[in-house]
């Protein structure tokens, strides 16, 4: 039965691993909508980097809720969390050389997330952060 | 929690690591610990197998980051094979491919590293 903008929701609690169970939801979805292994990695790599940075940084032990929306040739994934959010502007880009050199290594979240999709933005406020990733079939 | 296994083995000199399962912060603190024990035993070369991990994530990989900065520092290195094609994009887009070079196959990667 067709559905105009179908849309599937989650919710996971905020434990180790959990998302590998958005990853499987991504494969359902990608594979529904026709995209090819690669593409559908890409989702899942990114869906990945965006659950650890809700589940890490929100601060919050509350759930973080995933949309899965299709929209035409276009996934469009939300990760929600209801953390303390935070300032894209201070958010360093990560490079490799630098990171050898630091005691911190980690911090790639963002930059995988915005190599793998076609578009990623963040909603981030007090109450909270959304990011919208989108990746669409061509 | 996710399984993952680590099976190590030495051949020509070289320290095999193969993995199996999603390399997370326990798969890489896995990797690193047994580098790192390796390592201050003498060894210097060390392959990192992942045939059998299809999927890492940003964590996992920066404790690999540290692995390198070990071996830079004793004049060692570190290679890695057999990887899924979104493990090496994932690599590439890191840099991690820049300082441990990237084989198609284990023997590929003995090749190199022993020689």
């Amino acid at each position: 039965m067709a559905t105009e903008n179908p849309k599937v929701e989650l919710t996971l609690p905020v434990l180790q691993d959990m998302e590998l169970v958005a990853t499987k939801t991504a494969e359902v979805v990608a594979n529904r909508m026709g995209l090819d292994e690669m593409k559908t990695a890409e989702i899942s790599m990114a869906l990945i980097e965006a659950c650890i940075n809700a589940f890490e940084h929100s601060k919050s032990n509350n759930n973080v809720y995933i949309h899965y929306i299709i929209d035409g040739d276009t996934l469009i994934i939300k990760v929600g969390d209801s953390g303390v959010g935070f300032d894209q502007e201070v958010v360093e880009i990560p490079n490799i050389d630098e990171k050898l050199k630091s005691d911190r290594k980690r911090g790639w979240g963002i930059k995988l997330m915005k190599e793998l999709m076609d578009t990623v933005e963040f909603e981030s406020t007090a109450g909270g952060t959304t990011v919208t990733m989108t990746k669409t079939k061509k | 929690m996710s399984d993952f296994d680590l099976k190590v083995r030495e051949e020509d000199g070289v320290i095999v690591l193969n993995t199996n399962g999603y390399l997370n912060n326990f798969g890489g603190e896995a990797i690193a610990s047994v580098c790192l024990q390796k390592i201050s035993e003498g060894k210097r070369k060390f392959l990192v197998n992942l045939e059998k991990t299809e999927m890492v994530n940003s964590i996992g990989a920066s404790i690999l980051i540290e692995v390198i900065e070990e071996l830079q520092g004793v004049n060692g290195k570190i290679g890695y094979c057999n990887l899924a094609p979104i493990v090496e994009k994932t690599f590439n887009i890191m840099g991690i491919s820049k300082y441990a070079k990237i084989h198609t196959n284990e023997e590929e990667g003995l090749a190199d590293l022993s020689s």
